[in-house]
């Protein structure tokens, strides 16, 4: 029996709908996965239905399989950049044949009604439906991309264009989106300005080849000087600054129209403050547990600002995905069989990944 | 930091760094027996005279060169200008620049660079106790404008500045930059003023006029802005406040004041009214029908709800008194108040508020703030809490909300701001008070006991010692 967050019972995983799938689901929060039979609903008039052949693994997988945000509901199925190939579309589904490739990234369902959804900001609906770990219209639970199929809303499915490598593209559905939108909505996307990437992992390598892909200058600045190498001469970074370095951050201040800050660990964020010039902007999209500490004088004087971002909204989505194929940006990945998970998992707590794993869900998920 | 030994036993010159001013200044202390004196540069030049030594050379004084220890950990750094470049092309335009055989530069004497006499009241030290003080003005230079005040502000940082809280007063300080006068003399190059006119000077006299920021009209932001006291002008000499007979500023940075707009009133536009008009314009808190809180009820948030209601918006004022809940609706005009400790009250207003003005000095929790911004919502700090703030990440995230910090305002939008608050009748509420007042009203703004701002009258109250 699955026990939802309102004290009531319902039918079973396996029962509470009428198609059968299968995948690998946490069972409590040590977060150790397993196989796991469960149901997906038939396709609805305006559902599409997807066959899973990639799943990134996000570290968002990670904190909501150990419970450490707090709001975990078990077994819970967990993946959020699901790249398939359409198996079935609802009789009012114009935008997608069988046959296509598609993705689908953190949202499966939001009111689609409010001021936020009406300009295209699902990702700030109150209502909104994640893909897994949240209770759907219907009351059930939704599962995520650990699995073989997966039956979505057409308004929340992504289109790949034939040219982006699927496996490679999946971390974009939520990494890229992640970085892209906020990017844009600052006006970081403007050839010549000057980005600063804190955190060189699975949002910040991506931040990096977007911010090429614009036309800027990408400082990368990291805890680690082992990431220089990788920084400049792989991913294009144009310079890499340690941050423990007084002498390197003192030399840097005042350059940088724009920070994005991927980082989730706990650090201090006063120092990257001041690489902003007057006006200049950093962005949070990695969420540490500590509440950041901000000397206040750091944004008065020069007038700057701390912004936090959340995913994209579906519209935002569709067009990284378009920019993304346009200009060969793709992510780092390390291709996973689904049997060696947990301890892709394992490793992803150390961050010891270049720089996203990928489950090769297609070749290695069969039904236990 | 010592930076050297010169003169007799007992002697030594201690270099002082300034947040916001690239240069440094030199002041000199003596050590005799167990007590510390200090003085100014103007005072060693006063000793050194009247003891009948000669004049061989100025206190030494550096003029910003940057030091690899400089913390310059305060400082907003324009892409155009480095801090060292800055000062050198202050320094370059003093006509008084001597080099010393040390390789420091000079300044020239207060005598040959100030002429007039002016008196004041000055802090002497870090106790913040103010008391009669006699110094002198440049003499007016072609593109000054010489301003006999009449009023004067008395603003939070005047307090924070005397009682060194913000480790960057150098003694004596004459406070002040709400200054309000008539005009007396006006330079050949000066076209806005004439004499008899009503003028203002607020918080900088000076900056490098060549910057990103300065060509953009926005001088308050440029690394090389001299603030109205307690900085270190063009000339090399220290600058000091409305808390005095006079002020010789140049044009750019004096703001005429239209007839008809109450002098004593609307001093303390040029501090506080700047401060929260200049972000409630930039990031469209003006914009008829949208929903502004203002967080503190004081001089600056008195000010914010008085502009919120003249730009057409809905103002809720959030403070932790409830006992101020009918002056802020009822005589205020604010539309809502919410008591920030009252977390239903809180809870009612989530996601309501299109930006908000947070004028709050003390530490204070902003997390909670936070949750009032609608999607995108932004809050802007014109507050400097002594602590750092703690934000929690989340609800940042979660609604793509921001935190921006904002300082004063540019010259132009200054003058904008006096003009549309004489237009639309923005006043402070203000309590006039006696220049021999003022240190009891240092200890009442202390416990925010003003209702909101004290007023010195000048012309009246302050008499030469």
């Amino acid at each position: 029996m699955a026990e939802l967050g309102n004290g009531k019972k319902q039918a079973s995983p396996e029962e509470v709908h009428p198609r059968k799938a299968f995948g690998w689901a946490a069972k409590d929060k040590s977060g150790v996965l397993s196989p796991f039979a469960f149901s997906r609903r038939n396709t609805g008039a305006d559902d599409v239905t997807i066959k899973i052949l990639y799943c990134g693994i996000c570290h968002s997988d990670l904190h909501t399989a150990k419970n450490e945000w707090s709001n975990a509901i078990y077994p819970m199925v967990p993946g959020h950049e699901i790249v398939g190939v359409v198996t079935e579309v609802g009789q009012n589904v114009q935008n997608f044949k069988v046959g296509e490739k598609v993705g689908v990234g953190c949202i499966v369902n939001s009111c689609l009604s409010c001021q936020n959804c009406n300009r295209d900001y699902e990702n700030y609906c109150p209502r909104i439906i994640l893909t897994y770990n949240s209770l759907d219209v219907d009351g059930t639970m939704t599962y995520g991309g650990y699995s073989n199929m997966v039956v979505v809303n057409q308004h929340f499915v992504i289109r790949f264009p034939e040219n982006l490598p699927l496996d490679k593209g999946a971390p974009l559905l939520c990494a890229g989106i992640t970085v892209y939108s906020p990017l844009k909505e600052h006006g970081l996307d403007v050839p010549g300005k000057h980005l600063g990437v804190v955190g060189l992992g699975g949002l910040g390598h991506v931040a990096v080849k977007f911010g090429k892909a614009f036309g800027m200058k990408v400082t990368v600045i990291s805890t680690s000087l082992k990431k220089e190498k990788e920084a400049i001469e792989r991913l294009g970074a144009d310079a890499f600054l340690v941050s423990s370095n007084a002498e390197q951050m003192q030399a840097a201040m005042g350059t940088m129209d724009g920070i994005i800050n991927t980082v989730s660990a706990d650090h201090s964020i006063a120092p990257l403050a001041f690489l902003l010039k007057t006006h200049g902007k950093m962005i949070m999209v990695g969420a540490p547990e500590k509440p950041l500490q901000l000397p206040i004088f750091s944004l008065i004087l020069g007038g700057k600002t701390l912004a936090g971002s959340c995913i994209g909204g579906i519209k935002a989505t569709q067009e990284m995905i378009d920019f993304a194929a346009k200009n060969n940006i793709t992510a780092d990945i390390e291709l996973i069989p689904i049997s060696y998970l947990n301890e892709a998992m394992e490793r992803l707590t150390k961050a010891d990944v270049r720089y996203r794993f990928v489950i090769d869900i297609g070749n290695s998920l069969t039904e236990a | 930091m010592a930076t050297g030994l010169s003169g007799g036993k007992g002697h030594w010159t201690r270099r002082r760094q300034r947040p916001l001013d690239a240069a440094t200044v030199c002041v000199r202390e003596k050590v005799s027996g167990e007590s510390t004196q200090w003085w100014s540069h103007e005072e060693e030049w006063e000793r050194r005279r009247s003891s009948g030594r000669q004049l061989t050379s100025a206190p030494a004084r550096s003029m910003g060169r940057r030091k690899k220890d400089f913390p310059l950990k305060y400082f907003a750094c324009s892409p155009n200008l480095t801090v060292t470049s800055s000062n050198e092309a202050l320094a370059s335009a003093s006509k008084n620049e001597r080099y010393m055989e040390n390789g420091n530069i000079a300044a020239a004497s207060p005598e040959e660079v100030r002429r007039s006499p002016a008196f004041g009241w000055a802090a002497r030290d870090t106790s913040g106790v103010l008391s009669p003080f006699t110094f002198s003005r440049r003499k007016n230079g072609e593109n000054d404008v010489t301003i006999k005040i009449l009023y004067c502000g008395i603003c939070h940082s005047d307090l924070h500045s005397v009682k060194n809280e913000w480790q960057n007063s150098v003694y004596p300080i004459v406070p002040g930059h709400e200054i309000v006068g008539v005009v007396t003399e006006v330079g050949g190059k000066v076209d806005r003023f004439k004499v008899g006119d009503h003028a203002g000077v607020g918080c900088m006299v000076n900056s490098c006029r060549s910057c990103h920021e300065c060509t953009g009209h926005q001088e308050n932001y440029c690394p090389g802005m001299i603030l109205t006291y307690n900085s270190t002008d063009a000339d090399g000499t220290v600058t000091y406040g409305g808390y005095s007979d006079s002020v010789v500023v140049e044009e750019h940075f004096a703001v005429r004041f239209p007839a008809g707009m109450p002098l004593d009133r609307g001093a303390p536009l040029l501090c506080a009214g700047i401060t929260v008009y200049s972000p409630m314009k930039r990031f469209g808190f003006d914009v008829p029908g949208k929903h502004i809180g203002v967080v503190g009820l004081g001089g600056l948030g008195h000010v914010a709800v008085k502009f919120g209601k003249a730009f057409g918006a809905k103002v809720t004022v959030i403070s932790t008194s409830p006992s101020k809940r009918q002056e802020a609706v009822e005589r205020l005009g604010a539309d809502a108040f919410l008591v920030s400790k009252d977390p239903d009250e809180m809870k009612a207003a989530w996601g309501t508020m299109d930006g908000i003005i947070n004028t709050v000095s003390a530490a204070h929790e902003v997390t909670p703030l936070l949750s009032l911004l609608k999607t995108f919502g932004q809050m802007v700090m014109v507050g400097a809490p002594e602590k750092p703030l703690e934000i929690y990440a989340f609800p940042l995230l979660l609604g793509g909300k921001s935190i921006v910090g904002s300082a004063i305002g540019g010259m132009k939008e200054t003058q904008e701001m006096i003009d549309f608050a004489a237009e639309h009748n923005v006043t402070a509420d203000i309590e006039l008070i006696s220049m021999d007042y003022v240190n009891k009203a240092m200890e009442r703004v202390a416990k925010a006991d003003v209702r909101y701002r004290f007023v010195i009258d000048i012309g009246n109250t302050l008499s030469a010692a």
